[in-house]
């Protein structure tokens, strides 16, 4: 029964191995060189599959998961309440933030009584799943289609509000 | 003598522009073949690359070690750029042009033993190589060194075995004169048994064993890949070259692409009939009754674009060869040499005489 477990193949890929000596025209190489460089050149003819990137973009899946943002509604006030849910939910830890309560004249800052007074996230300790998206009740934060930009500092990595904070200018998507 | 050195001066040119845009098609080549678009940005296309490429070598540091043979550290690039260098001086390039009363043979100089003279500048490289990897003081530089050395011994051995088959086809050593022999590309007064049949004049048709062989053999002399191991970079780093840099690094890589160009054209003027193309006396007729002695010229002037179109045919065929054939390991390189085509040469030899001694 050995011998019927050998020939199982579940990829359906396997080839059986043989020993048998070389015929002549396999032992002159020439023919198979000849064949490979038939398809070194066919390859020579193919169109080439590089992507210059500064010139040329690659264009993103329409789920592609990039560096953060946190959102403003409609008036420009912060959406996020400093909830942690996020943080909660994320499974790199890579996100921090303390909370504190809006005092008046604030309300066009933030949309609800408690705000992050700090948010950070770790680019270096996150792996993009997109957790704190789907954890957030407050629509605040969002993975956009940007890449994280390369940085020569370890500390530069880990992204205050300032960078994380979605600009006044281009508010509520 | 004026006209000789200019001739030598404009083959130099050539050479060198040949070696420097060789450079260039070879990224390109090996580029295409793997799906990529290659050296692009500098100039049109990377046209300029290679000059990008030489700025950048003779801009490097210029590293010398610490070794007791500095004289003979620099002499080996030299050395072998030179003897690289020499070889085109045998080469014909052309029929004869005529300005005014002046006759111009397109070849530097014709000496009756251009075959011999090549065969001796292509062995004379490996010392060039040789002193270079003895004098780095640098164990893979050395091995580099005794691969190279020791795979040229064993395939010149073979590429002269091959060529003798030709040369007894031909009755002679000298290139202009095998050149002359491939006119045109069918010979209509081949003789055999008396009788006369048109066959192909090109010697590729008469000896493609030959060919083969000279062919296998060119890719070991002029050290590139299957046969590139003197510079195996998974085994030695840079195999002779290791230590060099700056542009006697450059000096070396240089030289490989003339010995590249050089044995291309070899194997051009030898096999496939040099300047000779299919219709060249009706091209030159038409030429000389349309322009006279002008058009006489132009016609010769053709024939040295055939040339070069085999030559360039040759060198993409190196790449093509390089870009999908893998190297060979040391003892399968020796076994190929000694055992195979060795061999397989000498019975090209007795089946050449052979067929003479029938035909005669």
């Amino acid at each position: 029964m050995a011998t019927d477990i050998q020939k199982v193949s579940l990829s359906g890929r396997k080839r059986d191995v043989s020993n048998k000596d070389m015929s002549f025209m396999e032992r002159l190489y020439l023919p198979a060189i000849a064949k490979g460089m038939g398809i070194t050149l066919r390859h020579f003819f193919k169109p080439k599959v590089t992507i210059q990137y500064p010139a040329q973009k690659r264009e993103f899946s329409p789920v592609f998961r990039g560096r953060h943002i946190l959102m403003r509604d409609e008036k420009g006030a912060e959406r996020c309440t400093a909830c942690g849910l996020c943080a909660l939910a994320c499974p790199a830890e890579a996100i921090t933030m303390t909370a504190a309560e809006r005092v008046k004249g604030e309300e066009n800052l933030y949309r609800e009584e408690k705000y992050a007074s700090v948010y950070e996230i770790n680019m270096l300790r996150c792996i993009f799943c997109g957790l704190c998206e789907e954890a957030c009740p407050k629509e605040a934060i969002f993975l956009t289609e940007d890449m994280v930009s390369s940085d020569y500092r370890r500390d530069g990595f880990i992204y205050g509000k300032d960078k994380l904070v979605m600009p006044l200018e281009d508010k509520a998507h | 003598m004026g006209i000789q050195f200019g001739i030598i001066l404009v083959v130099f040119a050539i050479t060198m522009f040949v070696a420097l845009y060789s450079t260039f098609a070879e990224r390109k080549v090996a580029a295409y073949m793997q799906d990529r678009p290659g050296p692009n940005r500098a100039g049109y296309g990377g046209i300029l690359q290679p000059l990008a490429d030489g700025l950048k070598m003779f801009t490097k540091e210029d590293f010398i070690p610490d070794t007791k043979n500095k004289f003979l550290f620099i002499l080996g690039p030299g050395l072998f750029i030179v003897t690289a260098l020499m070889t085109s001086a045998v080469i014909p390039w052309g029929q004869t042009m005529h300005f005014f009363d002046r006759a111009v043979v397109l070849q530097a100089t014709d000496i009756d033993v251009a075959l011999l003279f090549i065969f001796g500048m292509v062995s004379f490289g490996v010392y060039g190589i040789m002193i270079g990897g003895w004098a780095s003081d640098n164990k893979f530089s050395l091995l580099g060194a005794v691969r190279a050395s020791s795979q040229m011994i064993s395939y010149e051995v073979a590429m002269g075995l091959s060529i003798i088959a030709v040369i007894m086809l031909t009755g002679t050593l000298s290139l202009r004169n095998i050149a002359e022999q491939q006119h045109g590309f069918m010979d209509w007064s081949w003789t055999v048994f008396g009788h006369k049949f048109a066959y192909p004049s090109w010697i590729v048709f008469k000896q493609p064993l030959a060919f083969i062989i000279f062919l296998i053999c060119a890719f070991a002399e002029t050290n590139r890949t299957p046969f590139d191991l003197p510079e195996c970079e998974a085994e030695l780093v840079g195999g002779y070259h290791t230590e060099y840099s700056s542009m006697k690094l450059g000096f070396y890589l240089f030289a490989e692409y003339i010995n590249m160009f050089i044995s291309s054209t070899v194997i051009a003027v030898i096999f496939f009939g040099g300047y000779n193309y299919p219709g060249m006396d009706w091209v030159n007729h038409t030429f000389t009754s349309a322009m006279g002695n002008i058009g006489a010229n132009l016609a010769v002037l053709v024939g040295v674009g055939v040339l070069f179109a085999k030559i360039v045919f040759f060198i993409f065929f190196y790449m093509w060869v390089r870009w999908t054939v893998p190297r060979f390991r040391y003892d399968q390189l020796m076994n190929l040499g000694w055992k195979i085509l060795i061999p397989l040469s000498i019975l090209n030899i007795v089946l050449t005489g052979g067929a003479i001694l029938l035909t005669k």
